[in-house]
């Protein structure tokens, strides 16, 4: 586990880059998140995708899979690859600052 | 009254909650009814021997009915809806059936139409999938004629039944190959959406090391977008291409369709949300889920749902009776995995404790993570146990529900 700043506040990371304390995220950093991955501007198409990230982690503990989220966030898996390439599940759960999404046993 | 106990469902998980149920209950106590929609239960470890002609079809199915002990009854219907506010069943076709306790084994099925393509151009001609048992048979026809080119198999999405047999389908492949001598020209090319060739670290070392040794090249983090049977090629959702000239594909898996048309039961995907230890679904406690059916983070596979089975049946019983749940579970798992040349791996794991090297069940026993010719024959003598021991609800000697301890080098110290 590391620290890193974000927006002025230290947060604490996996080896992976993803949040260990999801509690210690805030929309702004999102944006910096983002850019560390290539996405230089986040659209409310990108937000939508964020907070529904957000609010499954909180209900389920896990954040989900493209397929779950192209069922449910109401962003096909096309757009979500998009909006996020290479991984939309991963990706956006980095930036949305939850932990790696259990996906699959 | 005698409690009505209703089993959706009679495949391994029905069959074996309905026979050990029957063993607890005498007829005046309790009535025990299995639904399913047709009579032929599938041995579903099998469909795996089948493209290589190492299982015959009419080999692996036999009767439903026949599966269940005397004085449970066999009801064959569709499944329309479950209506959990009034405990009924609404089968298709009109009639209904009350409980007071109800257990969802419906299993998961195959969501083909989830991937567009794959049942297009060129379905069971050169893109095939060995989960059903038409699909398993039409490509062992294919592979007969199969000489030359490139053999890809993919995995379309996470969770999938024994997440390991896609895997063992390249190592039979490889082995397949060899023995007809054409090995040397037959590509073969494993295609995951995970990001190594297992989900669990250590194990998917193990494997990866495996299917490197075999010559099977490991293609990871693609998510399927697209079949394309005409264009001989499969196209991820990230615009990556994987050509194939014959294609093994592991559709994506959903819960039963039922599941879906029952208010407040399933999750988006039809699977049956159920507490990870006690079995009971999230929907009422009067009813409870077991097997592939289930949203539990374990394997979807037939180990899973035997030691499952246990807590299942002692949870039925406490919750008829009143008392407060056996939360015993601890999602053991215990897979065999066919590595070709009469040979084969054994890993065992449960929620806590990924697959470990070591021993089965104890420092004596099963060599686990490491190929040995021990495991091929225990594999090939659970074909036996599973109509003789484990649907009629027999324990195995000295195999406990939950994940032994002892034989895992790592956990020995604890």
């Amino acid at each position: 586990m590391t620290t890193k700043t974000l927006d002025g506040v230290a947060v604490d990371v996996n080896d992976e880059g993803f949040f260990e304390h999801p509690e210690q995220w805030t929309e702004a950093m999102a944006p910096v998140l983002a850019k560390e991955q290539g996405i230089d501007t986040l659209t409310d198409r990108h937000w939508t995708v964020l907070r529904f990230m957000r609010k499954e982690y909180a209900e389920h503990g896990t954040g989900p899979t493209v397929r779950v989220l192209g069922k449910t966030s109401g962003v096909s898996v096309k757009e979500l690859y998009e909006l996020f390439p290479k991984g939309p599940a991963k990706l956006a759960a980095r930036i949305a600052g939850i932990p790696k999404p259990r996906g699959c046993i | 009254m005698a409690h009505r106990i209703v089993i959706l469902g009679g495949g391994t998980g029905g069959t074996l909650t309905a026979n050990r149920l029957r063993r607890r209950y005498r007829a005046s106590e309790a009535s025990i009814t299995v639904v399913d929609h047709d009579d032929r239960h599938v041995y579903q470890p099998g469909l795996l021997f089948v493209p290589f002609g190492l299982a015959h079809p009419e080999d692996i199915v036999r009767s439903r009915r026949r599966q269940l002990a005397d004085g449970v009854e066999f009801v064959e219907a569709a499944v329309d809806h479950l209506d959990t506010d009034h405990d009924t069943v609404h089968l298709e076709g009109g009639a209904s059936l009350p409980y007071d306790v109800l257990v969802v084994a419906t299993g998961a099925v195959l969501a083909t139409d989830e991937t567009p393509g794959l049942t297009g151009d060129g379905w069971m001609e050169k893109v095939f999938t060995f989960y059903s048992l038409e699909g398993a048979a039409a490509l062992e026809a294919a592979l007969t004629r199969f000489e030359r080119g490139r053999l890809v198999v993919n995995v379309v999405d996470m969770p999938i039944k024994c997440p390991v047999a896609p895997l063992e389908f390249c190592f039979l492949a490889d082995w397949y190959f060899h023995e007809r001598g054409v090995r040397d020209q037959v590509e073969i090319v494993y295609v995951t959406p995970l990001d190594g060739a297992f989900t669990k670290p250590t194990a998917s070392r193990a494997l990866a090391g495996l299917l490197a040794e075999k010559n099977v090249e490991l293609v990871t983090e693609f998510n399927t977008g697209e079949v394309d049977g005409a264009g001989n090629r499969l196209v991820g959702y990230d615009g990556r291409e994987v050509p194939f000239d014959l294609a093994v594909v592991v559709p994506a898996h959903g819960g039963a369709p039922w599941v879906g048309r029952s208010p407040g039961l399933g999750d988006s995907l039809d699977f049956v949300p159920a507490d990870l230890h006690t079995l009971q679904a999230e929907a009422k406690p009067n009813v409870f889920a077991i097997g592939d059916a289930t949203n539990l983070p374990a394997s979807k596979a037939g180990s899973v749902t035997h030691f499952e089975g246990e807590v299942l049946v002692e949870n039925v019983a406490r919750f008829l009776a009143g008392e407060p749940l056996d939360a015993t579970y601890d999602g053991h798992a215990n897979c065999f995995i066919e590595t070709g040349f009469h040979k084969a791996l054994l890993i065992d794991f449960n929620y806590d404790t990924e697959p470990l090297p070591g021993h089965f069940p104890a420092q004596v026993g099963l060599p686990l993570l490491k190929e040995s010719r021990l495991n091929h024959l225990g594999k090939l003598m659970f074909q036996w146990f599973y109509w003789h021991g484990l649907l009629p609800g027999r324990d195995i000697p000295g195999i406990t529900p939950a994940m032994p301890a002892a034989g895992k080098a790592a956990l020995a110290s604890h």
